[in-house]
């Protein structure tokens, strides 16, 4: 994996559109992510923020375009990217505990019928401890709060020891511990020079906390730096109808609640 | 003691024991699959799915296992095929494939002489007739089922858990899936004997329901599952052979009376102590 880090190493999405049966959720998205990068995905519900990030991670098919990492087609490498799914689409009544959840994290990193070993473990465990859930390792992860689930995930994400780190809505509904340690983590995921895309609904933080803004709607409507992605023009594109200008120009956004994008997605089962 | 010992001077119940241990653990420990993934119904269904296979090899002279091996596996593959890309919703497939086979089972079995006989046979099993070589051949595939399952745990375990997770490892998930519905047809073809085509579901989902209930990892489940199906199956045997009742019934029924004792009385997920 080595070798891969000293290629031009970056995320190329190019043309890519998405479509669960007929209709697209996503059309003609082109951007590149520089490695190291952190990068906030904003829209409103139903944008296809989800969608995009499982088409990067491979779980949609493409119905057009391309999508490279460091320079070679998506699915080149196998533990290369890590997602982070939003919580409701997790079983938590499944029997694992919170050690075996992020164990999964590693076996990118196995053959096909080998046990986890030493140096898994060790990375598991450290994984654990980053995220402050080390002591809770034995216990099953139905008996976890909704915060504690998050980090478990996030541990796991980190065990995989990806490139590319996708995090759904890990701002959404949890508590003020989970989100300190999931921006530190970004802290500690930047000096690893490990690329960051996290959608969210949290402007604010997204103009604080990000180097650039992917400003989405069916389409991309803008990608730079904050200030020059939330101007009036591309909120009113995005976000249409939520907006309520103001007289002095200032703009407020109504948008919470995730579920209308899952009903989309969950279309496709019907 | 003697009542423990006495039945086992006859070879019949020997082999019958020994048969419904067997089948009580690896439907047990299939089982796990089926009520952690929701194919309870998929289980029940390839059960009554078999019965054509079943009905030709009887009409051939043929072995009945082999006949439902070929259906099962034949049908398992089928459900994969209906509902894959979503055009049926799987358990629609399902249901269409399952009423197909048992009426296409149940037509040709009533074109055999001693029809009621046979089909009671079928729909609730025949301990009591395991032959040698049935058992052998339940110990073979047995095997086989508990190999592929103990050396696929982990990405059968990331499939069920997070298929999500199965996807960006690139796992092959069609492959595992129609893998595991195998696996799970040849279960059913086991279990055939000893609780028929009637009860296989139960025995499939109850144990391992009751495991659920007490473990919270998935190995352990499975072993405890085992054990439940193992316990089951003897005692339900016994019963049979004392009380003189059909012996799939008093199996299913011995494993639905532990599953409620647990259901009702144990620390983490029960009845009497739900949290939510």
């Amino acid at each position: 994996m080595d070798t891969l880090l000293e290629s031009p190493a970056r995320l190329d999405v190019d043309n890519i559109t998405v479509a669960y049966n007929d209709a697209p959720v996503l059309r003609e998205i082109t951007f590149q992510v520089p490695h190291g990068a952190r990068v906030a995905v904003v829209g409103p519900n139903g944008a296809g923020k989800s969608t995009l990030f499982k088409a990067l991670v491979g779980l949609l098919p493409l119905r057009s375009g391309k999508i490279f990492i460091h320079n070679l087609p998506l699915g080149h490498h196998l533990d290369c990217v890590a997602y982070i799914p939003q919580r409701e689409e997790v079983d938590w009544q499944f029997p694992v505990t919170v050690a075996d959840v992020v164990l999964m994290g590693r076996f990118g990193h196995q053959k096909w019928l080998q046990r986890p070993g030493r140096t898994d473990r060790e990375v598991a465990q450290k994984s654990l401890e980053q995220m402050g859930i080390a002591e809770m390792a034995d216990r099953s992860i139905s008996d976890l709060s909704g915060g504690q689930q998050q980090r478990v995930f996030l541990a796991r994400a980190l065990a995989q020891e990806p490139h590319i780190f996708l995090m759904d809505e890990p701002f959404t509904g949890v508590d003020a511990i989970t989100q300190g340690a999931t921006l530190a983590l970004l802290d500690h995921l930047r000096q690893q020079r490990v690329t960051v895309l996290i959608s969210t609904h949290d402007l604010n933080l997204a103009a604080s906390r990000f180097d650039s803004v992917l400003l989405l709607n069916r389409r991309l409507i803008a990608f730079g730096e904050p200030k020059s992605v939330f101007t009036p023009e591309n909120l009113t594109q995005a976000f249409g109808s939520q907006l309520l200008k103001l007289t002095d120009g200032m703009v407020l956004v109504d948008d919470c609640c995730p579920p209308a994008e899952e009903e989309i997605q969950k279309g496709k089962l019907l | 003691m003697i009542l423990i010992l006495q039945p086992l001077q006859y070879a019949f119940m020997v082999r019958g024991l020994l048969a419904s241990v067997m089948v009580g653990m690896l439907c047990a420990v299939m089982g796990t699959y089926v009520v952690l993934r929701g194919m309870a119904f998929l289980g029940d269904a390839m059960a009554h799915a078999i019965l054509p296979g079943v009905a030709i090899a009887f009409l051939l002279h043929g072995n009945l296992l082999v006949g439902a091996i070929i259906a099962a596996v034949i049908i398992a593959l089928s459900i994969g095929l209906f509902s894959k890309g979503g055009v049926v919703k799987e358990d629609t497939a399902i249901g269409i494939l399952f009423a197909a086979a048992l009426s296409l089972g149940v037509a040709l079995i009533s074109s055999i002489q001693t029809y009621a006989v046979d089909l009671s046979h079928i729909l609730f099993g025949n301990v009591l007739g395991v032959s040698e070589s049935d058992l052998w051949l339940t110990a073979g595939l047995g095997l086989l089922v508990l190999v592929s399952v103990a050396l696929l745990y982990k990405q059968f375990l990331v499939i069920s858990f997070d298929p999500i997770l199965a996807a960006t490892l690139r796992l092959p998930g069609e492959l595992l899936r129609n893998l595991m519905l195998v696996l799970l047809a040849l279960t059913v073809v086991v279990s055939l004997q000893t609780v028929g085509v009637g009860l296989a579901a139960a025995m499939l989902v109850t144990p391992a329901a009751t495991a659920y209930l007490l473990t919270r990892r998935l190995w352990p489940m499975m072993l405890v599952s085992a054990s439940i199906g193992a316990f089951s199956s003897l005692v339900g045997l016994y019963l049979s052979y004392y009380l003189n009742i059909v012996s799939g019934s008093a199996i299913v029924l011995v494993a639905t009376v532990i599953f409620l004792v647990v259901f009702l009385f144990q620390p983490r997920r029960g009845f009497l102590r739900k949290k939510r």
